[in-house]
Formats: C-alpha cells, sequence, structure tokens
C-alpha cells in the first residue's frame, strides 16, 4: 500500500499468537492503528495480508500432495507384476536430486538476505544459482524418467509407477512453475528495483521454494526410503 | 452373447406377491410403524425393506425403527416449539413478553449440549451393536449348512454360480426358504451393489475383489433384487428375482438347470461378458469350477465396455437394446 | 486440427438437447446483441466485468448461481417427468440421455448453483460486516469468480457440443474410467471442476486471509457476527478439502489422458482409493454449504426476533466443533462396501456427534425467537421453513448414518429425499433468505414483499409433496437413477412427487416475477437509510447500495453488535456522533486479469476435453504472458479524494437524520 512499508514489524501484526498489548503504543500513527481496549487495531499491514495468505495456499498445496502421497501409500505394492522400486530407484540420482534441492534452497535464502541488504548483485546472483540448480534438478529427475520408460517402466505399466510418475512429476511440476517465477522475478527485480510489492512477492517466492524442499524431504521419505523397504 | 435382446422381462407385480404371502408374522414391525408415522406404516405392509421377509432384513429394519423412535423423541417436541414459539411471539401479540435481554443461561447451555449429547450416546450404542450384528460379512448362525451362491456383477445382468450343484444362472436367484445364504460377491466390470430390499443388507460387488453377504429368507416367496449402484446405461434393467422355494423344490429347480441350458466356461463366460441389458433369466447346465476366482484374480481380463467404431461412437456410444 | 472434434460432436438426431441448446444459444445470443446495441457493453466492462469490488463480485456470483439454479431445476423437472411416465415403459428420455441429465443436474446444483450463491453471499456480507473496505486479494477475488464461470461454461457447452458424464455426479471409477466411459462427457466434467475448483481454493485463500487478518479496529474474534464465523469454517474447509478434490480428479485424469492406473481395474488399480479420496472431499464440502446458510439464518432469525443471538458463544464453539468433526465422517457415503464392523461403527458414531453440533444450533435459534418480537418478512419465512424442514432432514440424515439402516438404503430414494432435505431446506432456504436480506443493501430497494412471500409457501408445499413421497419409495426398495422401473408399488410415490414438481415450477416462477415486479416498483421499494430490517451488523450502518469503499471512515467496534449500539446511542442522545475527520481513500484499480485468465482457462480446457493439443499449448503460454502482464503493472490502486467520502458521508447522515427524527422518543 505504501511504499515505505518495507519491513517486517512484528508490531503491525495485531492478530499474531499471543500479542500482548504493548505494541499499541509503539505502533500508534501506523496504517488504521487505534487503540480500542481489546487488543485489536484493524486491518493487517499488507505484507501481513501477503504473507499470510500465501502460508495458507502452501498449506492447501500441501493437503493437494498430501493426497498423492495417500495414493501412493495405497499403491507402493500393486505393481502388477513389474518393477518394484527397489529394482528401479537410482541411487546416485536420488542423493545427487536431492543435494542440488537443498542448497538451491540454502542459495534461495542467501537471495533472501541480499534482498533486505537491497543489494541487486547479489540477489540477482543468490536467484541465479538457485535457478541453476532447479534446472539440474529437474534434469536428473527428467533423465530418471526417461530412463524408466525407456525400459518399460513408465506409469502405464502399473498402479505402483503410476502414482510415482504422479508424485514425483507432480513436485517436479512445481519446480517447473517456480523457476518460470524466478525468472519473473529477477526480470522484476532488475527493471523495477526493490519495490514494497517486488519485496512481497520475493517473500513468497523464497516460502514456495522452501516448501518444495519439505516436500522433497517427504517424498524422499516416504516415495524413496520406504519404497526401498517394500 | 446378446440375450433377450428386445425382449420385456416379466416381473411379477410385488403388491400381488404381498397378497400370497402370509402377513401375520410381520405384524410387530408394522404395528411398530403406524405407531411412529403413517407414511411408514404405508410402506411397512408392501413389499419394501420394512417388509422384512428374512432374519437379516428384520434385524435391519429394527434398528431402523428403533432409531427413528429415539429421534422423533426429541425431534417432534423440537419441531412443536419451533411452530409455538414462533406464533407466541409474533410481533403482533401483545400479550408476549418481549425480552431482549433474554441472550444467555448457562442451565439452558447445559440442556441444549447434554440432551443431543445424551441422545447420540445412547444412539452410538445402538449403532456399535448393530455395526457388529448386522456385519454382512459375519454368518448366520444356524444349525444348516449355508447355501453357497457366487455372484458376478456384469454389464447389465447378474450371474449367478453355485458351486456346490456345479450350475448357474442369469438374472433369477433360486435359494432354499429356511437355510442361510452365503454370498461372495464380485464385479466383472464397475461398481455394482447387491440387493434385495425384503431380505435386507446390501453389499458392493468391486472387480479384483470379493465381498460377503450372509441373508436368510423365512418362507418361500419372490422376492425383486437390483442393482442398488448406478453402473452404466443398462442399469435400470439389472434386476432379478429372487426366488425363495421349499428344499424339495431347489434341489428340482437344481435337477431342471442341470438338464437345460448350455455350459458356462471361459469362452461363454467372455460372450456373456459383453455389455447388454434386459436379459431374460437362463440357466447354465455346467460351470467352470474355478471361472468365479478366476474372475476375481483378473485370470479373466475385466469385461470390456461399449463398443467403439468408427469416430461418431466415440462421441456417443449408442446402447443396443 | 481439431482433434475428436467433429460435425457428429453436435447431437443432430437428438431433438431434446438440440432444441434446448439452440434455444440457450439464441437467448445468450439475444442479450449479447441487446447490450450492444444499447452500448452497454463499455459500462459492464467497466463497472462489473473488471470490477475488483467485492460486493460487485458477490452479485456476479450469486447471479450465476441463480441462473445455474434454473438450469438445474429445469434437469430435475425432466428427471421427476421421465420417472413419472416411465413405469413399465420407456418415457421419453433414452438411458444415454437420462444419465448425463442425473449428473449434470448434481454437479450443476452442487458446483455452480449452491457454491456460487453462497460464496456470493459471503463476498457480498462478510467484509461488510467485518467493517472493512475489501478482501484481502480483490484481483483474485475477481479471477476466483472469472474461473467459475469458466466450469459453468463447460458445464453448459457439453449440451450442444458433445455430451455430458453419464456416471452420475461423482464419477466413480472404473465406469467413469476410459474403458466405460468412451466419450467426452467425463472429460467435460473432470475440467470444468477442475478449473472451477482452483477457483474455489483461491476464495477460500482469501477469504481465510480477509477473516482472520482484515477487521474494522476493536473487532475481536468474539465480535464478529456468527455468520462471519461459520464463513471463517467454511472457508478453512475450503482451503482443507478442495487440494484433495483437485487431486483426485487430476488422477482420474491421468488414467484417461495418459493411460496411469489409479483407478483402473487393470494393472492394480485401486476404485476404492477414488471414492475414499472423493468423499474426504465431498463430505466437507456438505458443511462448506451448509455452514454459512446456518450464519445467515443466525442473522435473520436475531434481526427479526429483534434480539441478540442467544447464546453467541456456545453457536461459534458449536460451528468450530463441526467444522472439525466434518473431516472425521467420509466413510458413511459407503458403509455396503464392506469396511466392516469396527470401522462402520466408527464412522456412524462420528456422523452422529455432528448431530450434537447442528441440534446446539437448532436451540440456539428456538430460544433467540423466545422472548423476541418476530416480524415475518419474507427472510423471517424462509428461516422458520428451514427450521422445521432441516429438523426432519437432520433426523433422516442420522438415521442413514446407523449403519445397519444404511445397509437397507443407502442409493435408495430415501438417501435422495434426505440429502435434498437438507440441501433444499438448509442451502437453498438459506440463500433464499440471504438473497431478500441483503437485496436492498446491494441494490438499495427491498424486493417486494408479496410475491416473495407466495414463492415461499409454494417451495415449502411443493418441497414437501416432492419429497416426502420419495422417502416413502425409499423405502419401499425404490433405488436411486433408475431410467425406467417396473414395480407397481413405487408409482404412486413417484407420481405424486411429479405433481410435485409443478408445484415447484409455479415457485420458481413467483421467484422469477418477485424480481421483476421488485425492479418495477422499485422506487415505492426504495430504502433511504440503510437499514430498511431494522439490522443488528455493521453492513446495516453503511448507505445503500454502499459506495465502493463501503465505509468512510472505519468504524470503531466496542460490542458484539456494534451497530445495535451506535443506533441505541444515537435514539439515546437523539443525535448522530460526531462527524468524524474524513481522509482520502486508497482503493485497488479495477483489473480485467481474472476475465483474461478465464478466457484463457475456458480455451485450454476446451481444448483439453477435445485433444486439440495446440490449442492447449497456447492457452498455457497465454495465461503465463497474462500472469506476467498482471505482475507487471505499476500503478495497483487509485485515491479517492477526502472530500468525495466527505460528500458521500454527509448525504448518508442527512437520512439518518431524518430517520432519527422519525424515531424520536421511541425506546431504543
Amino acid at each position: 500500500m505504501s511504499a515505505t512499508d518495507t519491513s517486517f514489524d512484528r508490531a503491525t501484526d495485531p492478530y499474531r499468537v499471543g500479542h500482548g498489548r504493548e505494541w499499541l503504543s509503539a505502533g500508534a500513527g501506523r496504517g488504521y492503528v487505534h487503540a480500542t481496549g481489546h487488543g485489536e487495531g484493524g486491518p493487517a499491514s499488507k505484507r501481513v495480508i501477503v504473507g499470510y495468505g500465501f502460508w495458507i495456499f502452501l498449506l492447501s498445496d500441501i493437503v493437494m500432495f498430501s493426497a498423492f502421497f495417500a495414493a501412493h501409500a495405497v499403491l507402493q505394492t500393486a505393481t502388477a507384476g513389474g518393477p518394484s522400486g527397489r529394482e528401479l530407484f537410482n541411487w546416485w540420482s536420488i542423493v545427487l536430486q536431492t543435494f542440488l534441492l537443498l542448497v538451491s534452497s540454502f542459495t534461495c535464502g542467501l537471495s533472501a538476505v541480499a534482498t533486505e541488504a537491497r543489494s541487486q548483485l547479489w540477489t540477482q546472483l543468490a536467484l541465479l544459482v538457485t535457478g541453476l540448480l532447479g534446472v539440474g534438478f529437474l534434469a536428473l529427475e527428467g533423465r530418471d524418467f526417461a530412463g524408466m520408460v525407456l525400459q518399460g517402466a513408465g506409469p502405464d505399466r502399473s498402479a505402483f509407477l503410476s502414482s510415482l510418475f504422479a508424485v514425483v512429476g507432480l513436485h517436479g511440476l512445481h519446480v517447473s512453475a517456480g523457476l518460470l517465477w524466478l525468472g519473473t522475478m529477477m526480470a522484476q527485480i532488475f527493471v523495477k528495483g526493490f519495490r514494497a510489492d517486488i519485496l512481497r512477492r520475493m517473500v513468497c517466492f523464497n516460502l514456495f521454494w522452501h516448501a518444495l524442499d519439505i516436500i522433497w524431504v517427504a517424498l524422499f521419505t516416504i516415495v524413496y526410503l520406504i519404497g526401498l523397504g517394500r | 452373447m446378446r440375450g433377450g435382446v428386445g425382449t420385456v422381462k416379466q416381473l411379477p407385480d410385488s403388491r400381488s406377491a404381498v397378497v400370497t404371502r402370509p402377513l401375520q408374522r410381520h405384524a410387530v414391525p408394522c404395528r411398530m410403524s403406524a405407531a411412529l408415522i403413517a407414511l411408514l406404516s404405508v410402506s411397512g405392509c408392501s413389499g419394501g425393506v420394512l417388509d422384512a421377509q428374512g432374519p437379516i432384513g428384520a434385524a435391519d429394519a429394527k434398528i431402523l425403527l428403533n432409531a427413528v423412535g429415539i429421534m422423533l423423541v426429541i425431534v417432534v417436541p423440537t419441531i412443536i416449539a419451533i411452530l409455538a414459539f414462533g406464533w407466541w411471539f409474533r410481533a403482533s401479540n401483545t400479550r408476549a413478553r418481549y425480552r431482549p435481554e433474554f441472550v444467555y443461561s448457562g442451565g439452558i447451555e447445559v440442556v441444549v449440549w447434554g440432551i443431543p449429547t445424551l441422545v447420540i450416546m445412547f444412539l452410538g450404542g445402538v449403532i456399535w451393536i448393530g455395526s457388529h450384528d448386522l456385519d454382512p460379512f459375519k454368518p448366520i448362525s444356524s444349525p444348516d449348512k449355508p447355501t453357497e451362491v457366487q455372484v458376478v456383477s456384469l454389464d447389465w445382468k447378474w450371474l449367478f454360480i453355485y458351486p456346490d450343484q456345479g450350475v448357474a444362472s442369469v438374472n433369477e436367484l433360486a435359494v432354499p426358504a429356511g437355510i442361510p445364504v452365503h454370498f461372495s460377491l464380485t464385479s466383472a466390470s464397475v461398481m455394482n451393489m447387491f440387493f434385495v430390499p425384503q431380505l435386507g443388507s446390501m453389499i458392493a460387488t468391486m472387480n479384483g475383489m470379493v465381498t460377503q453377504l450372509h441373508l436368510a429368507a423365512d418362507k418361500p416367496g419372490e422376492f425383486y433384487g437390483q442393482s442398488a449402484q448406478f453402473s452404466g446405461d443398462g442399469f435400470s434393467d439389472m434386476n432379478f428375482i429372487l426366488r425363495a422355494v421349499p428344499q424339495d423344490g431347489f434341489a428340482q429347480w437344481i435337477a431342471t438347470a442341470r438338464q437345460s441350458g448350455s455350459a458356462l466356461d471361459r469362452t461363454s463366460y467372455l460372450a456373456l461378458c459383453q455389455q447388454s441389458s434386459n436379459v431374460r433369466p437362463f440357466t447354465y447346465r455346467t460351470v467352470d469350477a474355478s471361472l468365479f476366482n478366476a474372475v476375481v484374480n483378473q485370470q479373466l481380463p475385466p469385461c470390456p465396455g461399449p463398443n467403439i467404431e468408427g469416430p461418431g461412437a466415440t462421441v456417443r456410444p449408442r446402447l443396443e437394446r | 486440427m481439431f482433434g475428436k472434434l467433429t460435425w457428429q460432436a453436435i447431437p443432430w438426431d437428438q431433438p431434446i438437447p438440440l432444441v434446448a441448446g439452440s434455444v440457450v444459444v439464441l437467448i445468450v445470443l439475444a442479450v449479447l446483441a441487446w447490450v450492444v446495441i444499447k452500448g452497454y457493453l463499455p459500462y459492464l466492462w467497466r463497472e462489473w466485468i473488471t470490477s475488483v469490488d467485492h460486493k460487485r463480485i458477490g452479485v456476479m456470483y450469486t447471479l450465476l448461481g441463480a441462473v445455474m439454479l434454473l438450469r438445474g431445476f429445469i434437469d430435475a423437472i425432466m428427471m421427476r417427468s421421465q420417472q413419472a411416465a416411465a413405469f413399465r415403459a420407456a418415457g421419453y428420455l433414452p438411458p444415454e440421455h437420462y444419465d448425463q441429465i442425473f449428473s449434470a443436474h448434481g454437479t450443476i446444483m452442487i458446483f455452480f448453483a449452491a457454491m456460487p450463491i453462497v460464496i456470493g453471499l459471503m463476498n457480498f456480507a462478510v467484509p461488510l460486516q467485518l467493517g472493512v473496505r475489501d478482501v484481502a486479494f480483490p484481483t483474485l477475488n475477481s479471477t476466483s469468480f472469472w474461473l467459475t464461470a469458466t466450469g459453468a461454461l463447460l458445464v453448459n457447452i457439453s449440451l450442444v457440443i458433445g455430451e455430458f458424464a453419464r456416471t452420475g455426479w461423482l464419477v466413480y471409477p472404473p465406469l467413469s474410467g476410459l474403458p466405460y466411459s468412451p466419450g467426452v462427457g467425463v472429460d467435460y466434467y473432470l475440467w470444468a471442476l477442475l478449473i472451477s475448483g482452483v477457483g474455489t481454493l483461491m476464495t477460500g485463500i482469501n477469504f481465510v486471509t480477509t477473516i482472520l487478518k482484515i477487521r474494522a479496529p476493536g473487532m475481536s474474534y468474539l465480535r464478529m457476527t456468527i455468520f462471519c464465523w461459520t464463513a471463517l469454517a467454511a472457508n478453512l474447509l475450503i482451503v482443507a478439502a478442495f487440494p484433495i478434490l483437485t487431486a483426485t480428479l487430476a488422477m482420474l485424469a491421468l488414467d484417461r489422458y495418459l493411460d496411469f492406473h489409479f483407478f483402473t481395474n487393470e494393472a492394480g488399480g485401486n476404485m476404492m482409493m477414488f471414492i475414499n479420496l472423493i468423499w474426504a472431499w465431498g463430505h466437507p464440502e456438505v458443511y462448506i454449504l451448509v455452514l454459512p446458510a446456518f450464519g445467515i439464518f443466525s442473522e435473520v432469525i436475531s434481526t427479526f426476533s429483534g434480539k441478540p443471538l442467544f447464546n453467541y458463544r456456545s453457536m461459534v464453539a458449536a460451528t468450530m466443533f463441526i467444522c472439525l468433526v466434518s473431516y472425521m465422517v467420509w466413510l458413511h457415503h459407503f458403509f455396503t462396501m464392506g469396511a466392516g464392523g469396527n470401522v462402520n461403527a466408527f464412522f456412524g458414531i462420528s456422523t452422529s456427534i455432528i448431530a450434537v453440533g447442528t441440534g446446539v444450533k437448532i436451540y440456539n435459534w428456538l430460544f433467540t425467537m423466545y422472548g423476541g418480537r418476530i416480524r415475518f418478512a419474507t427472510p423471517m419465512l424462509w428461516s422458520m421453513g428451514f427450521l422445521v424442514t432441516f429438523v426432519i432432514g437432520g433426523m433422516t440424515g442420522v438415521l442413514l448414518a446407523v449403519p445397519p439402516a444404511d445397509f437397507l438404503l443407502h442409493n435408495s430414494l430415501f438417501l435422495v429425499a434426505h440429502f435434498h432435505n437438507v440441501i433444499i431446506g438448509g442451502v437453498l432456504f438459506a440463500a433464499f433468505a440471504g438473497i431478500t436480506y441483503w437485496f436492498p443493501k446491494a441494490f438499495g430497494f427491498k424486493l417486494d414483499e408479496g410475491w416473495g412471500k407466495i414463492a415461499f409457501w409454494l417451495s415449502l408445499i411443493g418441497f414437501y409433496v416432492v419429497f416426502m413421497p420419495l422417502y416413502v419409495a425409499g423405502l419401499l426398495g425404490m433405488t436411486r437413477r433408475l431410467q425406467h422401473y417396473d414395480v407397481a408399488a413405487w408409482r404412486p410415490w413417484v407420481l405424486v412427487a411429479g405433481i410435485g414438481i409443478i408445484i415447484m415450477i409455479c415457485a420458481a416462477a413467483c421467484q422469477v416475477v418477485q424480481f421483476v415486479v421488485s425492479i418495477r416498483r422499485r422506487d415505492e421499494l426504495r430504502d433511504e437509510t440503510g437499514d430498511p430490517w431494522d439490522g443488528r451488523s455493521l453492513e446495516w450502518a453503511t448507505a445503500s447500495p454502499p459506495p465502493p469503499f463501503n465505509f468512510a471512515v472505519l468504524p470503531d467496534v466496542r460490542g458484539e453488535e456494534p451497530y445495535w449500539e451506535i443506533k441505541r446511542r444515537a435514539i439515546e442522545t437523539q443525535q448522530l456522533s460526531a462527524e468524524p475527520k474524513y481522509e482520502p481513500i486508497e482503493m485497488p484499480r479495477n483489473s480485467p486479469t481474472g476475465f483474461i485468465t478465464a478466457f484463457f482457462c475456458t480455451m485450454t480446457g476446451f481444448a483439453l476435453i477435445w485433444h486439440i493439443w495446440w490449442m492447449v499449448g497456447l492457452g498455457i503460454v497465454a495465461a503465463y504472458a497474462v500472469f506476467v502482464w498482471f505482475a507487471w503493472r505499476d500503478v495497483t490502486e487509485y485515491s479517492i479524494p477526502a472530500e468525495e467520502v466527505a460528500r458521500f458521508d454527509r448525504a448518508r447522515r442527512q437520512a439518518r437524520e431524518q430517520w432519527l427524527a422519525q424515531h424520536a422518543g421511541q425506546p431504543a
């Protein structure tokens, strides 16, 4: 809303968990804040609203993933005479993918630090590295998928492979969407600089990229580690 | 195999079936229902689920009526109170006292949470006991050995296999009255639900799975049976007659079946598997003993769907009748 | 070039869909021509299509829902007349057509009639009741609406081009799989719901954020209206349930398009998983619809009884209780799939437990009326009709939660009667109550009470005449979705239901007449005060219709019924509160993003249904382009100068002062 609203100030979030009343005086004069004696000072700041809404979106996205995880858990043994995970998984590739994604999360975090410091160069650099790591991750995943399909172990072979391709592919789709967003983000920061609305989007992008990591950890456990035991 | 194409199956008028059937045994549920709601009593004596003709159906219906009874105790006073409060506190009634400050009462709060909770606790007991006693998989205790019937739902007809007798029938089911019947059910294509309303519990049939159902008919009679799960264009004709016959009549029915009809082997099964509807009942002289398991284990492929010929058919395949 | 799409996709040989489709196309073209010739198009584009104002979007949602309600009702008429005619006869609808009609009826009524009306009313009323200017993400809100409209459009296109699903409204596999449903019907269903489902999910996110983060100063949780609470609960359910629907339908789409094996008979697919997943969404969906309905009734009953809602906190608790427990009951939709005694008993009991929360609500409404001074305006009549009807529907619902009873009644017309009993008696009555209640707020004049009351009585009687016989037919063993039947005992009940639908037709006609008459008599029905019903919550504190910014200054909330207290203070002191200091207000600019996105989504959806792959690619690229274009905007808001705010608010204050003069000396 206002260009001055750039830093996250907990005091502007009247509904934060465990809030006291001391912020009322500290935050007086900001936005709609009026002391009413009940601890609620009107609408939260835009930064809080955007971040909060994006959190809710991420939660809903995780619910969608959990449906796919549930389907995979049900179908993990339904190999219909086809190959099981133990025969198919390429361990080096999976470990490398995990490594690339975890490092990309770290560089994504660095981009947030660079943004706080308002450094165009470092922000762009950190985002670029994040993007390259993401591309590397996708390339490895695509190579694994292509290899499986060529072996005759594509998603049409068995219900197990259907759910495997679906849940891993859905994550890959999220990474691809994240890369598109990342590219757009870099262009926007380059053209428009560290404007308030751009900064809010940066927060959301960071949240999104870290959420992909969290989902990958679950995926690694449920699909690959447990799949190995089957 | 498109048996009975263009023919109309003879169906009994279930009202006339009632006339031929003794009613005294079911006087208790009928009287109960009459005491509860007039509507229920109307339905209770004319061939529906409240006109139960076997122990499972009677027990199901008893729980149904008990549950209605328990709930009516609370529902009827509530409806009366809604109408009474609405009428008495109308704005034009000067005798009603306006009490805008009456917005909270701890006592009422306890009552409005308490009474529904108590009713649901009581009903929860009924649910718990009923769910276990009347689990469709649970055998009926009886000195007689149950009649075994394997059921396969096809598009859109019912195949009944008698493994012990080695015969099979389509859209016609004969069982001895007074003896439990054990059904093992599966589907050759899409999901259906096997349901004979007057005998009680229904159960789903699904491809690659076997469900179990235990039913019994108290007395000889003809009962309407149907699929209770929509399964495609021919669904409305997917019904059958369950004929409960005396023991010697059942032996006779088996003997007749053994003498006529063709043999049910894998080849004729695959022919039967094709979509067809409104199939006139018929029987098979012999039956491949491994057929049911082959369907369940998918050694026999699931039945095909509609034939697709030409581009127009992809849009709306016609139902052949 | 056009995938599977050929001229044969249009049902030249089937007169009923052909004529119906042509008539609809003609009407749409005529309306468009009228709009263009009259020169309304720029106005519509500027003020409605690109609007991000929550009130406008709410009105458009409700209008979409109302139009789709009529479409679904026509399906209902066809179903009831077919069954009335099809005793030992073929009727006039062949099975392949009848099956599409009941599938379309369910899909349209739930997704494109009930949901849009409920979301529309939330859109309209929630920000006003919270005392704020708009929702958290206004452009997203507009996109949500247009995506819902996309889904509705796709379903209706299937009437003319191709076919709709012939599987029932929840497309159970394997019937909905490619081998058994090779046509495009299920694809229409899938893409319509996937696209509109994304819209609904965004609504959920938007409203949860709005209610939790954007409220007027002093509006603590326990000062929000019950409608806001129920909206919060419903939107939490949307956020947690709609992703499951999206995932489930996406899996089915993968089965149909890319030969996956989630739910197929072959290769280890598991159709029971679909049924579990779809109901893990489906049961919360019921409460997404009915909780806001409860909220509307709470507002109406309290306003027309002239009393605050009885046991407000207990009502909040019951709402959140239902919200939570609604996730633990989904298996009661398939007790007959053989889950075993323990599982069935658990879900049977958890289902009945929901009735505790609902029971508490019923009694709280009852005691709200107790000691009240009840005015039987149309919204209150709908509420009374609801209370009685819903108690009956709740009872049959608990009955179906008893597994042994469900073994007899599952999928029967008893079940059909039950869920119509709660959805018509609950959601639809609430929709009509809510529309009548908030119509003067949205447009500045009341609806005609005479026609409204006639419509109410006909609907109520029609409902009972249609559905009570269906309860009986269900007890007689009649299963649902029968295109024809041979059992004589069922026939009288089906015929009575057929007569009932005629009464319902009259009721629907009266509704339409009500709107026409009210619009023609709008000057007599005009309300200048902004508070036609003697309301209690904040939406009545501003003018009717409210300005784009809703409130000149955000209200300062000091109690549970802020507007009632403002009014009482004004009457006691015989003056309005002092004139505030007006400041300029920043509001979000209108944006065509939603409309353009929906345009490309419609294109992509249609292309996916007919396998026109180049068009799919084009649509996705265009969607990304719209996203970048929207993200590139530099100016997102416009400012309303303080003088304009002051001018508006002084006019409103003048009207209120007149009202105050008329009410001088009356007890508060």
